[in-house]
């Protein structure tokens, strides 16, 4: 039984399957829509979530399946101090496969060790999100028609953004990339993703301050919120929060192919200007996270064979 | 000089770093062995200055994955019929299981008892990381490292 916790648990070859798939489904969603009938995907959250947990809940709903879950801690048995180890026994009798969020980084791993059923990490505090991983891996081959070959500018809080560190991790196993780091001194990528990541991956990387300066390279542009509450003080944080504000003036210089992603929600660091360029892909790419959701499901329940490989449990 | 008698068949763990015979001792659980060990504290050493030794009488087949982890300096001596078989140091262990514990106060191991798990991820630096939250493993002399 195959689980997904990390970005990396499956292979290159297992995620560009994975990926081949969500595009299968996009292209004929009909296909698809009775694929999960009887089956039952729980949503363990407990922490608040809108776009993660509504997108698995629509995933599964369009593959025929039904769902069950709670939307917070203080709405399950953790309230009453039950394990995670525990829910994931006890859910594995009544659910097909499991999405878990907590707060706790590694619950999902904890729940994986112990679930009877395939389990999903759907983010763990501030650690993985790599349903987000796959999601952002989708729009960037529905914009390229290739992931490889790609020079990435990530942009903001690259520092604490759990997503950007999983989207690194998986695109440094791709061919010819090229990363671009934009964003203050205090918000810089850790050392030891440079270090046990970047480096090792032989892919060229630069880092830069200045969005202006680098942006007419770029494939893809990838924001990210810069988060008032990781500054030391105000007044850093007021003096480079519109240093990364993305407007219709900072893409003048930007190539007409460019693609820019977001995780979302944003707040104010990409412009509502910017929505109605068509480069802009931030809502396609929320879309996509449907689509690739889908497509893990069918995987993990072993509906779509062709994807993973049978590893031991 | 104190003199401890050289063993016949067994095991000799030389070169610990002197202070951490104990902890090997406890880490290896030779505590639930029933043969003769001896824990030689503070012997002189050429290239040390001190070091600890552990000596083993009567067994072979102990597992000495954790070894590597604690002591890099330590070396391995297999002696049979009173002949050195074979010398060496211990590899680091690519896993510890219960070994070490996760400081992260966001991990779920901070919450919940489960497995300790570290796996290396940097075999030239000794460097290990949590499997549950990746955070990297930092040793702390002022505090216990163990679990």
């Amino acid at each position: 039984m195959r689980h997904l916790i990390d970005p990396l648990d499956f292979s290159l070859e297992e995620t560009d399957r994975l990926l081949a798939l969500a595009t299968d489904i996009i292209r004929e969603p009909g296909r698809f829509a009775h694929l999960c009938d009887g089956r039952i995907l729980a949503t363990l959250f407990y922490e608040p979530s809108t776009r993660t947990r509504l997108s698995f809940e629509s995933a599964m709903m369009r593959l025929g399946g039904k769902v069950l879950g709670f939307a917070g801690a203080d709405m399950s048995s953790a309230a009453k101090g039950e394990s995670v180890a525990d829910t994931a026994r006890m859910v594995s009798g009544y659910a097909d496969i499991i999405a878990m969020r907590h707060f706790k980084e590694g619950a999902p791993y904890v729940a994986s060790r112990y679930a009877g059923v395939p389990v999903i990490n759907a983010g763990d505090g501030g650690h993985q999100h790599p349903t987000q991983t796959l999601t952002d891996l989708l729009t960037i081959l529905r914009c390229r028609g290739k992931i490889g070959g790609t020079t990435i500018g990530l942009c903001g809080d690259l520092k604490f953004g759990r997503t950007v560190h999983s989207l690194i991790k998986a695109l440094a196993r791709y061919e010819d990339m090229r990363f671009v780091f934009i964003s203050p001194d205090e918000l810089k990528v850790p050392g030891y993703i440079v270090k046990e990541v970047v480096r090792p991956s032989g892919h060229p990387y630069e880092s830069t301050r200045a969005m202006e300066d680098v942006m007419p390279q770029l494939d893809i542009l990838y924001m990210t919120r810069v988060q008032r509450e990781r500054f030391f003080n105000e007044e850093d944080y007021v003096r480079l929060k519109d240093s990364y504000v993305l407007t219709a003036d900072k893409l003048r210089t930007a190539k007409p192919d460019l693609a820019i992603l977001h995780p979302l929600p944003r707040v104010n660091e990409i412009s509502p200007e910017v929505d109605d360029d068509p480069r802009a892909k931030y809502f396609e790419q929320a879309r996509n996270g449907v689509f690739v959701r889908m497509a893990l499901i069918l995987a993990l329940l072993g509906l779509a064979p062709e994807v993973l490989q049978e590893r031991g449990a | 000089m104190l003199n401890i008698d050289s063993i016949e068949n067994g095991i000799v763990i030389d070169h610990i770093t002197a202070g951490l015979g104990m902890r090997v001792y406890e880490l290896l659980e030779l505590d639930k062995l029933d043969t003769c060990v001896a824990i030689i504290k503070n012997a002189r050493s050429e290239k040390y200055g001190k070091k600890d030794i552990i000596k083993i009488e009567g067994v072979q087949n102990i597992n000495l994955d954790v070894l590597g982890f604690i002591d890099t300096n330590a070396t391995v001596c297999t002696i049979r019929e009173g002949k050195l078989v074979s010398k060496g140091r211990p590899p680091l262990p690519k896993v510890l299981t219960n070994i070490i514990s996760c400081k992260n106060p966001r991990c779920i191991t901070s919450v919940e008892k489960v497995d300790q798990i570290f796996y290396l991820c940097d075999e030239k630096a000794h460097r290990y990381r949590c499997k549950y939250c990746e955070q990297e493993y930092k040793k702390d002399p002022a505090e216990g490292e163990t679990v």
